[in-house]
């Protein structure tokens, strides 16, 4: 498949867009008209043809893009990508895992030969051309989860199993929503989301946790997350926080539909072979308050579920100052009409906005 | 939540194998060993996995997980070694009575229960008969990635003593064999005393020995959770049972290997789901009556919410009779 | 008595208890200032410990000492800092075997330092005993710039390194052996609140 890939920027001007391609399968986030968490987790094989569910690893056109931006973290911040010693076998199973679904999945732009140990793996957009030795550290320009995640959008976060717990002892993690993996590379499931409001109480963690426990190779799952963003800044991260935090307060009724996005997190989760190790991809898409409108279905849900998120949710998602102007602009989008259950568009059914 | 939560099954995937050896060892124990049909490789996988072998016993479904205990790096190639059991289920007693070579057989993709800690500084093996099994695998994982190990293996007789000879004659400085009949025993304190920190102990063998080691090691100051055990219990599909499924105005048949979520879909009946895994609660059903036992095998209901609901993704039942809100 | 109750908060707040004598044949023991306060009850629930103990202790004022020496403990060590006490504690646990039980007792800093170091040296930290005692300062890192403020009593504080204004979060990272510490005033540079002492 072709894909036309963008050339724009996440941080200084901001010249990120979506295309129409791109806006309609966007992965909203939300099948009803309010949001509460839940362990949403369902199985990751495949979905429906061209959805950023079908493939294992989805590439858009924001691919070339994202990697140069991550390039920039990391040259800025080489701590956002860490792997504690004992986790190199994991890498080397997460570099598997995605070269043999990229090229599987998208033959016109990823190859991999394999001849025993010898592997050579052609990233055509990226225009690499590598032959390396598999297991061997030395025989690569970095360690097995830093070299392909340099290649894969989305943060990973690779999870030891041991004493019936996940401990996220590795991970690239440069498109965050605000937590550090220098702070928590180390700590176990419920430590690491130790700071996320009303979960715990609702025994969400310890549910997922059984879950993900449980997953068996060849049985992936995913799930999404979101929460709030002012500009297409993929890096908020909390070390970059003194500077980014100020972007929040520079929205105005007349830019917030081009500034303020809506940031999804589609999360994935694969065991690993030989480390017996759990890969959590989180792929992160950005969208648009004004693209998000063109839908009326998603219009009319956006705001509901804005209106009536708990303050201790908006709070934890950084966005509670801002949620006055963002239900202004919403609110010009709800109609009061009803929605159909489900996360997509329906726009050939939804009646168009009523205002 | 996708608009197209995905109908697959959520359990360990299965591989369609054939029967390509099947070597006696001893007296009681044949090591089987399995090829793909397809021609595919194998997966590859973390010492310590098992594989659940399905067995069709004159009608009986029998399932019973064995220790992979081939090279974890060979995929052209899946072994395990299977004790008999005279007093059993039946499960080792098919295998050893009735699979030949040549035989078409379906097992599981790897799952593992008893990992190494590749943290550790040290691993010591503790193998009782035919426990060995698993230690084969991570011998073997070890060897290729330079790891510090070393086994102490009892073993009833020199007759019964499951490859001590390859091991013996593979690694001679780091296995040490223990005959029953001749009374050695693992000195087990002086095993315990001066190992470096971040040693692990790991103890496959009966129920005894592990309780033996566990215990030993607590009086001798090591935390639990250094020492790794492993007991198997069987997977249970379970029996087929019948259930009325009172919206549907239909009673269905949930077969043996198959949950009552799948035995739903089959029969066009569209009911709720999501995880397929027992943990996110999409599928939760309520019972209208019933009059036997449940096998709750979810994470999501509270205690006080079992037999007034079930979960059909992962749950089941046994008994005279069970009607649902479906 | 100087133990003080923290205030119930979240899954990575790391929860202190009370020293008890375990089995092992070997028992090190590091704590600082108040802490020697611990091991004296600790020695009154269990005597014979002492006979295969090695004491680490950090002073910081405190006059107690001499009656941890009094103890008679295998080893004493005494000694200014933990940074001046680390490349002892480094080669103890170097060395350490299996079935050495660690007791860590004094302010969070010290223990939280002492138990990323057992850790590194191969134990689970589940093993390892803490008791909180004296002051409750805290070791906030600021996830700014990766610099450790030592002592910090005060929300909000000034980063000892890049100086910016941080809040204290209950966030806490073993192997940083500290809490987070994040910039408070990002959002309205300039408008820091008033400085209040923790726990108040």
């Amino acid at each position: 498949m072709t894909i036309q890939f963008n050339t724009e920027t996440f941080r200084d001007d901001y010249s990120f867009k979506n295309s129409d391609w791109a806006i309609q399968r966007f992965p909203f986030p939300f099948h009803e008209d309010s949001y509460m968490y839940s362990v949403n987790m369902e199985q990751h094989r495949g979905g429906p043809k061209g959805s950023v569910y079908e493939k294992r690893f989805d590439v858009d056109e924001h691919y070339l893009s994202e990697m140069k931006d991550r390039a920039l973290v990391l040259a800025d911040d080489p701590l956002r990508c860490q792997s504690l010693p004992h986790m190199t076998l994991a890498g080397w199973d997460l570099l598997e895992l995605i070269m043999v679904s990229k090229s599987e999945d998208y033959p016109d732009l990823f190859e991999l030969h394999r001849d025993g140990d010898t592997w050579r793996w052609i990233n055509k957009p990226m225009g690499i051309d590598d032959t390396f030795t598999f297991l061997d550290e030395t025989s690569l320009p970095y360690g097995p989860m830093e070299y392909i995640t340099r290649q894969a959008q989305g943060d990973f976060c690779v999870l030891d199993q041991r004493d019936d717990n996940l401990w996220m002892d590795a991970g690239m993690v440069t498109t965050q929503a605000d937590w550090s993996l220098d702070f928590d590379i180390g700590m176990n499931f419920f430590e690491w989301h130790a700071p996320v409001p009303l979960a715990h109480e609702k025994g969400i963690f310890k549910r997922a946790l059984k879950f993900l426990l449980n997953i068996p190779q060849g049985a992936p799952a995913r799930r999404l997350n979101w929460t709030m963003t002012v500009n297409p800044l993929l890096d908020t991260s909390p070390e970059n926080y003194h500077k980014w935090g100020i972007q929040k307060t520079t929205l105005t009724p007349e830019n917030i539909g081009a500034k303020q996005h809506l940031r999804v997190e589609l999360q994935s989760f694969f065991r690993l072979p030989r480390s017996n190790a759990l890969v959590f991809p989180i792929r992160c898409y950005l969208i648009a308050f004004q693209d998000i409108v063109k839908s009326p279905k998603w219009g009319r849900r956006l705001h509901r579920v804005i209106r009536d998120l708990p303050e201790e949710l908006a709070t934890y998602k950084g966005f509670i100052d801002n949620r006055p102007m963002m239900l202004d602009y919403l609110s010009k989008y709800d109609d009061g009409l009803p929605t159909s259950p489900g996360v997509f568009p329906e726009n050939e059914t939804e009646p168009p906005l009523q205002k | 939540m996708s608009a197209a939560p995905q109908k697959v099954k959520a359990g360990a995937e299965k591989i369609d194998v054939t029967v390509s050896a099947v070597v006696q060892l001893n007296e009681l124990v044949t090591r089987f060993e399995f090829k793909r049909r397809d021609g595919k490789r194998f997966p590859t996988f973390s010492a310590g996995a098992h594989t659940v072998v399905y067995m069709n016993d004159g009608g009986t479904q029998r399932l019973n997980p064995y220790s992979l205990m081939s090279d974890p790096a060979d995929t052209e190639t899946y072994a395990i070694s299977v004790r008999r059991d005279d007093q059993g289920r039946g499960g080792s007693l098919f295998m050893h009575n009735n699979v030949k070579v040549g035989d078409k057989m379906e097992i599981t993709y790897p799952v593992n229960l008893f990992s190494l800690d590749l943290r550790a500084k040290k691993h010591v093996f503790l193998a009782g008969g035919i426990g060995i099994t698993p230690f084969m695998a991570m011998i073997a994982q070890l060897e290729r990635s330079n790891g510090h190990w070393e086994l102490h293996y009892s073993v009833r007789t020199k007759a019964l003593g499951t490859y001590v000879d390859q091991l013996t004659t593979t690694h001679p400085n780091k296995v040490n064999i223990y005959y029953d009949d001749q009374s050695q025993t693992i000195d087990l304190g002086k095993l315990l005393d001066g190992q470096p920190l971040g040693t692990k102990v790991y103890v496959c063998g009966p129920k005894g020995m592990i309780e033996w080691v566990h215990k030993s090691a607590a009086a001798a100051g090591w935390p639990d959770t250094s020492i790794h055990s492993e007991e198997f219990t069987a997977p249970q599909p379970g029996k087929a049972f019948e259930v009325r499924l009172c919206k549907s105005n239909k009673t269905i048949t949930v077969g043996e290997n198959e949950s009552l979520l799948e035995a739903m879909e089959r029969e066009g009946v569209d009911a709720p789901f999501l995880c397929r895994g027992g943990a996110c609660g999409q599928c939760e059903t309520d019972v209208i009556k019933s009059d036997g036992e449940f096998i709750h095998r979810d994470h999501w209901l509270e205690p006080e919410e079992q037999g007034k609901k079930i979960m059909p993704c992962v749950s089941r039942f046994i008994g005279n009779s069970l009607e649902i809100d479906r | 008595m100087s133990k003080f109750q923290f205030p119930e908060s979240i899954q990575s707040r790391p929860v202190y208890g009370t020293l008890e004598p375990r089995p092992g044949k070997y028992h090190l023991i590091i704590a600082d200032a108040e802490g020697a306060e611990a091991i004296l009850d600790l020695s009154e629930q269990d005597a014979t410990l002492m006979a295969n103990a090695h004491i680490i202790y950090i002073p910081k004022g405190s006059k107690l000492g001499d009656r941890l020496k009094a103890l008679r403990p295998a080893q004493y060590y005494e000694g200014p800092s933990y940074q001046a006490a680390a490349s002892r504690i480094e080669r103890v646990l170097a060395s350490a075997h299996m079935g050495t039980q660690i007791y860590l007792t004094g302010t969070e800093g010290l223990i939280g330092q002492a138990m990323r170091d057992c850790i590194n040296a191969g134990l689970p930290h589940t093993a390892i005993q803490t008791e909180h005692r004296g002051s409750v300062a805290r070791r906030m890192q600021c996830v700014h710039c990766k610099g450790i403020t030592e002592d910090v009593i005060t929300d909000p504080f000034e980063c000892s390194h890049c100086g910016l204004n941080l809040f204290v979060r209950d966030h806490y990272s073993r192997r940083l052996a500290a809490f987070q510490g994040v910039c408070i005033d990002a959002e309205d540079p300039g408008n820091v609140p008033e400085k209040v002492e923790l726990y108040k």
